[in-house]
């Protein structure tokens, strides 16, 4: 038996290697499956996970129902947001479940290269704002509005803030102005990044146990909303276009409607796990839950998923190809 | 130069002047007074003058432009990169391939069988329980990803380093022309390959096997060349006078006489690739590495530390059995080794069939996959653990207040003025004291490296952010050295508290750094002072091995004589030891700075900020300018610091 199973290793390996080779010797830079892929004779989709829980959440659920509905391996691999769009290219990732909003990849790789076609939407629409903790803002009502944080500067400084006050950054993968939305609107602000998002939520954490006031830079989908309640502060009002110019930006961050994003091949041979991620689409109270289950909670992706897809089986029976 | 050198030590000069260390300083001041008004006239600036800078985000950004565009059409791609990709990819799924079929009883009794010829019962016992805790901790097939990658990177290193050393041990010419390529290599820091080696072969496999093969091979290379030269000249000479030909001298005497420095490279190699493969989970590399990273992302360090432990499992017993195959080896090719050589293939061919039994046994009765219902959780109670810890620990403690106060004041006490003091020195003072420096400690050569080295940071542009890592990386190597001279001498006193420290150590120096991430922050909150507190995690270890090693090492004679003289412990350890034991001293000095400075890019993903976070920054953002940029000042700040700390007999191999 181990025999077979070798030899129907071998015999995989060669067909790779005749593909590879096919084409007057050219090899496809394009077609880059993980070498994980597929072992075993199962079929496998390999989906892209971003840093943050939300993202963590849709993989969770759409990997739970590939494995247990469609019979599919899911390999995930966590990958920064413009390098998974270069992956996604590749063909070493099937798909991006939640994308910001990334307008120079899209030019490049949907309309000019068309290695990546649009998914559709995820059902949850993002925002990014500036948020205090709520004990902070009931205090203080109006450190809610932009034109009173430098009242506040002085409260929000620490040792790695210079005698400014505090604006938490997250991870350099984010899209962020807020450099220069410090500097346009002249605030007595300096931003401290965190480096990375688990670095940020241990520290607002601490914080908010010990009911100091900070103000960060944080965003909606989140779970961590439910364990400490945050106000936003409100900046000048969004309007379109308002943020082109890098360096002149002084408005608020847009609302975002999540895209989906599939590698172009795996859209179209993809069968039903490409049917199924095309259809997959959720509210931000559903993903808000399996992250809370999966952050907090501590329950691993997989039972998180597992908890909601029973309680919810109307939703994803939806999302099954016929 | 060489004359100005050769003209120092005039006679007639009064004697404090003889001294080499001072003929070097003066010289270093009459340079000065000529240099520095120049400078000064021309570029007239604290920090480095902007005239003296070379903006490289235009062609940067237009160079990865064009590879992205390019990568799947242009020729170069197509028919050398797009192969060794595809090799790549056959080779990790072929082995992982084999591994799965193995089954996990298979394969753990290959490796305990394995561990078994090479080293005797205690190991396999040890790799067996090693395996079997990967798979209680519901990391099996991760643990297979990563073992597959490393068997490929380590094959890739090996072959490659071997070469390399071949070429260097056998012609002197290729032998000089390769030490500074490989000395350069080893002070680099692993994530300025990820950045280059992600644009050409995109995030994935490929990719992270590559960086770390770029990684791994050094130390065998250097090794391989070492043992080949090293072969003794008597035993050369017979073997000459036999009438062989050069290559039969070669494969019969030169190898078999290298085979310890040989065995002791491959050792370093897997020590190195394993620390990549973790590494490399950044740029996409799967397995164990992968998990500790997608454990942070949800802050959870009880599953950080699941994939953890077997990252450190693998570690140990890949290190104690390629270690204990140097001391057989070089044991039975004296002739004390065990048994005859006919005997020893009996022995290795009952242990593949037993290997295989197992295998088939696994096969029949179905249980390739690791049993579910065999899983132990270790997260739960290590984030209660975690928890507790950050709750009692991170203010308010009376008295001592808690660590978030201590990290406050650490930050504005230490950090903020030693930044502040860097970022306020003249550009050209900062290349004196360097020059200095580096000139006292070594020869004219080392002294030119490292102000070249430091000048290059100036002309890149990240001057300012430069001198901010350096101050962390300052810091964090003092607290190290005080932390490490202090236990390492603790260790070295006493055999007790070595063999107390020895499985920390193994732990702490090869845990991902990535596990280290949340508790820090949890422990000093967001900035630099975390930053520090994981630079030194990191690097203790090592400095304490080293210290304890050399205080161990030194003359028992010396120690025996001044005990008969009288000396207390204390005056023997200040007076005896440690000036005996000064060149390992200086090394620890010398690792602790490489190694402090291998967890920059870990300083950026907790606040760290300066050139950490612009090397995180070019990956999350694709952005190569920022991210090569600072990934090159990165080296030129390792290189010189190198330099500067570096005891003038070269060391051989690579730290931990």
């Amino acid at each position: 038996m181990t025999g077979t199973r070798m030899t129907g290793a071998l015999a995989a390996g060669c067909s790779l290697l005749v593909l590879t080779t096919a084409g007057c010797g050219a090899a496809d830079m394009t077609k880059q499956a993980s070498p994980f892929a597929n072992a075993q004779g199962a079929r496998t989709v390999t989906l892209s996970v971003q840093s943050w829980v939300g993202a963590q959440a849709n993989v969770a659920v759409a990997q739970y129902l590939l494995e247990h509905e469609l019979g599919y391996r899911v390999d995930t691999v966590q990958v920064d947001e413009v390098p998974a769009w270069d992956a996604l290219s590749q063909g070493r990732v099937d798909a991006i479940l939640e994308d910001w909003g990334h307008p120079e990849q899209e030019q490049r790789y949907v309309k000019d290269k068309k290695t990546i076609v649009n998914g559709g939407g995820l059902g949850v629409t993002g925002h990014i704002g500036w948020f205090v903790p709520t004990y902070f803002a009931k205090q203080h009502p109006d450190v809610t509005n932009w034109k009173n944080l430098n009242k506040y500067a002085d409260q929000l400084r620490t040792p790695e803030s210079g005698g400014k006050g505090q604006l938490l950054d997250g991870s350099p993968s984010y899209v962020t102005n807020d450099k220069a939305l410090v500097k346009n609107l002249d605030l007595d602000l300096q931003v401290v990044f965190a480096g990375s998002e688990a670095a940020q939520i241990t520290q607002m954490r601490q914080f908010a146990k010990e009911k100091k006031p900070f103000l960060t830079y944080w965003y909606s989908p989140q779970w961590l909303f439910k364990k400490v309640p945050m106000t936003e502060v409100k900046l000048p009002a969004y309007k379109e276009g308002c943020d082109a110019d890098p360096e002149k930006v002084a408005c608020a961050y847009p609302h975002t409607p999540l895209q989906k994003y599939l590698n172009t091949d795996f859209a179209e041979s993809g069968g039903k796990a490409a049917a199924f991620l095309k259809k997959f689409k959720w509210t931000t109270e559903d993903q808000n839950e399996v992250s809370l289950m999966i952050a907090d909670q501590k329950l691993t992706p997989e039972e998180a998923a597992r908890k909601w897809a029973e309680g919810h089986e109307s939703t994803w029976k939806a999302w099954l190809p016929s | 130069m060489a004359t100005i050198t050769a003209a120092a030590p005039r006679s007639g000069l009064p004697g404090f002047l003889r001294h080499p260390a001072t003929g070097k300083l003066l010289l270093l001041a009459v340079a000065a007074a000529v240099l520095v008004p120049l400078a000064n006239a021309r570029w007239a600036s604290g920090s480095w003058p902007n005239a003296l800078t070379i903006d490289l985000t235009e062609p940067l950004g237009k160079a990865s432009d064009w590879v992205i565009d390019n990568r799947d059409s242009h020729p170069l791609f197509l028919y050398f990169f797009g192969y060794v990709s595809n090799a790549v990819v056959l080779s990790v799924r072929a082995v992982y391939l084999v591994l799965l079929a193995a089954g996990w009883a298979g394969v753990t009794a290959a490796a305990a069988l394995v561990a078994w010829r090479v080293a005797g019962v205690r190991l396999a016992l040890g790799t067996g329980a090693a395996f079997l805790a990967c798979g209680l901790l519901g990391m099996w097939i991760p643990t297979m990803q990563t073992l597959a990658l490393m068997v490929v990177a380590v094959l890739a290193s090996v072959v490659l380093g071997v070469l390399l050393g071949l070429a260097a041990g056998l012609s002197d010419r290729t032998y000089r022309a390769l030490r500074p390529v490989l000395d350069t290599m080893q002070v680099f820091p692993a994530y300025a390959y990820l950045l280059p080696v992600v644009l050409v072969f995109g995030m994935g496999v490929p990719a992270a096997v590559l960086a770390t093969v770029v990684y791994a091979a050094p130390p065998m290379a250097r090794l391989t060349a070492l043992g080949l030269r090293g072969a003794d000249a008597g035993v050369m000479e017979a073997v000459e006078s036999l009438g062989t030909t050069a290559r039969q001298r070669l494969l019969t005497a030169r190898i078999p006489l290298a085979r310890k420095e040989l065995l002791l490279g491959l050792n370093q190699t897997i020590m190195m690739a394993l620390s990549m493969a973790v590494i490399a989970s950044v740029i996409g590399a799967a397995g164990l590495g992968d998990r500790v990273y997608q454990a942070l992302a949800s802050v959870d360090v009880g599953a950080a530390l699941a994939a953890g432990i077997p990252i450190v499992l693998l570690a140990v017993v890949l290190d104690r059995v390629t270690g204990a195959a140097g001391s057989v080896t070089s044991a039975a090719s004296t002739g004390v080794g065990p048994g005859e050589p006919r005997s020893r293939w009996t022995g290795w061919a009952y242990a593949a069939v037993a290997a295989v039994a197992v295998a088939v046994a696994g096969r029949l009765t179905d249980r390739l996959d690791w049993p579910e219902a065999w899983l132990v959780n270790i997260a739960e109670p290590v984030n209660r653990a975690v928890d507790w810890m950050t709750d009692h620990l991170y203010s308010g403690v009376p008295y001592v207040g808690g660590t978030a106060d201590w990290a406050g004041h650490f930050t504005t006490w230490v950090l903020d003025p030693m930044r502040d003091g860097l970022q306020w020195l003249p550009w050209w003072s900062v290349l004196l004291i360097v020059a200095a420096l580096a000139w006292l400690i070594g020869t004219w050569r080392t002294a030119v490296t490292a102000v070249l080295a430091m000048a290059a940071i100036g002309v890149l542009g990240v001057w300012g952010p430069s001198l901010d890592t350096l101050s962390q990386v300052l810091a964090a190597v003092a607290v190290t050295l005080v932390l490490g001279f202090a236990t390492g001498i603790a260790a070295a006193r006493s055999e007790r508290c070595e063999r107390v420290l020895r499985p920390f150590l193994d732990v702490f120096q090869t845990m991902p750094q990535f596990v280290y991430l949340i508790p820090v922050v949890a422990l000093f909150g967001v900035g630099r002072a975390p930053a520090v507190a994981a630079a030194v995690v990191y690097a203790l270890p090592a400095v304490v091995r080293i210290t304890t090693q050399g205080l161990r090492q030194v003359d028992p004679a010396a120690m025996e004589s001044s005990r008969s003289m009288g000396a207390t412990g204390w005056q023997q350890l200040r007076q005896v030891q440690l000036p005996l034991a000064r060149p390992a001293l200086l090394l620890a000095l010398n690792q602790g700075v490489v190694l402090v400075l291998a967890v920059v890019i870990i300083g950026g993903l907790v606040g760290g900020g300066a050139l950490g976070y612009d090397v995180v920054f070019g990956l999350a953002q694709g952005d190569l300018a920022t991210g090569l940029v600072a990934g090159a000042a990165i080296v030129c700040l390792g290189l010189m610091l190198d330099r500067v700390t570096q005891p003038t007999d070269r060391r051989t191999k690579k730290g931990a």
